[in-house]
């Protein structure tokens, strides 16, 4: 196999950033004392006119990136996941969602690889909490290449985006011919028995897992969904109907997010069994990204046991 | 202001009252209290300070209001009906379903209305929000929000503050209408925000402390505040909860609470009296 190349997707943010703001200047970037780790640090050296640092003051940081965005700008906000989602909520909520303002939260260091920092800044219940806002889209891109397009498609749409990117070098699976549009998944592999699907890092996990489930004759497909909302319902449906069970991959509790998302599609419209795989609702803990991801579960060979499960559950 | 101009404010103020009165009866809910205590520093904003154009809601160039106290809503609506943005007589709708007049400002719903609010604290933030983006389009507009005196015990209106004075914006005025009551008692019992101006000038504010009943006053805290030296402005308005009816004047009680029949007749009777003594 040929070297993988790995890319965090939080640098594939700063360097989308940066590129937009050359031919936008409506492009304003935010952040709250987290620069050079959301990776905005590029945006504020290329444009510091347009970079607004409001410290270390999230709840702020969104109101403020509201009333910019009526000013008629594109407003980036970025910081932790555990501080736009979490923290910042209801000022989300409120203030950027009920008006549905052109604000788009870039909300780094999402989930368990964040690594050694552990439990309290290891973000996963952000999707779920962004999932219940009216009209707030989510966007949880596998690698560099979704992610650097999933920015230039957020800042192209008008209203609020939540976009997830990963402190840890995830591989780069797709290349430029790779084609990200909000709101719909991409059929990866094509397989009869099970379909996988995966969002964020958990995406070249379900590819490995298809192969270790080829390798015991089990036909898996595996899809990519990148934006958790709006949720692509025909292929999820197409999915339950073509293989009959569904596995789902995410870096996220399963609560409430892409299995949920999944599940409430399947339940409502093609009953087939639906099987999570996620952080099992429990916090994190500190340790090297790569050991935690195996450590709760997050990995190829995990996901492939859940393939099995899924496809004996078929009646 | 002469004799003339501030008789006409007063006519204007006490026909807000008027309109603050039948929207809460009418709807059989909203906050009364605060809003009377804002109706005269309102009135003097929209119709002496802000420039915005009735006509033209949305015209870009329009100074911009945030009312960060959103629960005086009826406030803002009857001071925006006065101003010509719509009909006085929809007043009758607030709060009712199918109404352009929600529980709290809704920026999309409502004319003349710029932003969103209603959860207390995040008002301020996106009013420097909006006065960060005039400094970088260089345009001029100016920014005004107001507050509460129980609101300001909102850790974000502190953020909010440190973040104004740091980007030294002076085309940003917050107005705290200090009428020193909340919901569960004075604002002393319940957690003091005083020194207010205080407070303000150690985050790095100019502050105006002013009777937000007297015109003259408020007058100059506007004047005073128009003058741009690298700092936002707070003018503190010393107010009376209820200002106008005399039987709700700082009652705490009617900080939340509609009246019933009898009480609007009273009410309306009690401000009829005002505005045929103003007209005269």
């Amino acid at each position: 196999m040929a070297d993988i190349v790995k890319i965090a997707t939080r640098d594939s943010y700063g360097k989308a950033l940066v590129e937009m703001g050359a031919v936008n200047d409506k492009l304003i970037v935010l952040d709250a004392d987290l620069a050079a780790a959301t990776k905005t640090a590029g945006f504020k050296k290329a444009y510091p006119d347009r970079f607004f640092d409001t410290g270390i003051a999230e709840s702020n940081m969104m109101c403020v990136a509201a009333g910019l965005s009526t000013m008629g700008y594109t407003v980036f906000a970025s910081t932790f996941a555990m501080f736009a989602a979490g923290r910042a909520f209801e000022q989300v909520r409120n203030t950027i969602g009920y008006p549905h303002l052109n604000v788009k939260i870039g909300a780094t260091h999402a989930g368990i690889s964040v690594g050694e920092d552990g439990a309290s800044h290891q973000c996963c219940e952000d999707i779920a909490l962004m999932r219940t806002i009216p009209g707030m889209t989510i966007i949880n891109p596998a690698d560099d290449v979704e992610a650097r397009q999933a920015v230039y498609a957020a800042a192209a749409m008008e209203g609020p985006v939540y976009m997830r990117f990963g402190r840890l070098a995830v591989p780069v699976i797709f290349d430029d011919s790779y084609k990200f549009e909000i709101g719909k998944g991409v059929q990866l592999v094509d397989g009869k028995d099970v379909t996988i699907i995966a969002t964020g890092l958990m995406v070249a996990q379900a590819l490995q897992a298809a192969e270790l489930l080829k390798a015991e004759g089990i036909s898996a497909a595996v899809v990519n969904m990148a934006t958790i909302k709006p949720i692509d319902r025909d292929i999820i449906i197409r999915a339950a109907k073509e293989t009959g069970c569904i596995v789902t991959a995410e870096e996220h509790n399963i609560i409430g997010g892409l299995g949920g998302a999944v599940a409430e599609v399947v339940s409502e419209s093609v009953p087939v069994p639906v099987l999570r795989l996620g952080v099992e609702d429990t916090f994190g803990r500190s340790g090297p990204a790569a050991e935690l991801l195996h450590v709760f579960g997050l990995d190829a060979a995990h996901i492939a046991e859940k393939a099995k499960a899924a496809v004996a559950l078929k009646k | 202001m002469n004799a003339a101009e501030k008789k006409e404010l007063q006519i204007t103020a006490c026909k807000v009252r008027m309109g603050i009165v039948e929207s809460v009866f009418q709807a059989k809910s909203g906050h009364p209290g605060g809003s009377l205590s804002s109706a005269d520093v309102m009135t003097y904003l929209y119709f002496k300070v802000m420039r915005v154009d009735a006509q033209n809601p949305d015209w870009e160039g329009r100074d911009r209001f945030v009312l960060s106290k959103g629960h005086v809503s009826p406030c803002l609506y009857s001071v925006l009906a006065q101003k010509g943005f719509f009909p006085v007589e929809e007043l009758k709708t607030f709060r009712k379903v199918e109404s352009r007049l929600q529980g709290h400002p809704s920026m999309h719903c409502t004319p003349g209305v710029d932003m969103s609010s209603g959860s207390l604290g995040q008002g301020i933030s996106t009013a420097v929000g909006m006065a960060l983006g005039a400094k970088l389009r260089k345009d001029g507009v100016r920014v005004y929000t107001l507050l509460g005196d129980g609101e300001i015990e909102e850790g974000q209106v502190w953020e909010a503050a440190m973040y104004a004075a740091a980007k030294k914006l002076d085309n940003l005025v917050a107005i705290v209408d200090n009428n020193n009551l909340q919901i569960d008692g004075t604002v002393e019992e319940v957690n003091s925000p005083y020194p207010i101006g205080e407070k303000f000038a150690a985050f790095g504010w100019n502050v105006i402390e002013i009777d937000a009943h007297d015109f003259e006053q408020i007058e100059a805290a506007f004047e005073k505040a128009s003058t741009a030296n690298g700092k936002p402005t707070v003018i503190v308005a010393k107010s009376v909860k209820g200002k106008g009816v005399s039987f709700m004047e700082n009652q705490v009680s009617w900080h939340g609470s509609a009246p019933n029949a009898e009480q609007y007749a009273a009410a309306m009777a009690e401000l009829n009296a005002a505005l045929a003594e103003l007209e005269g």
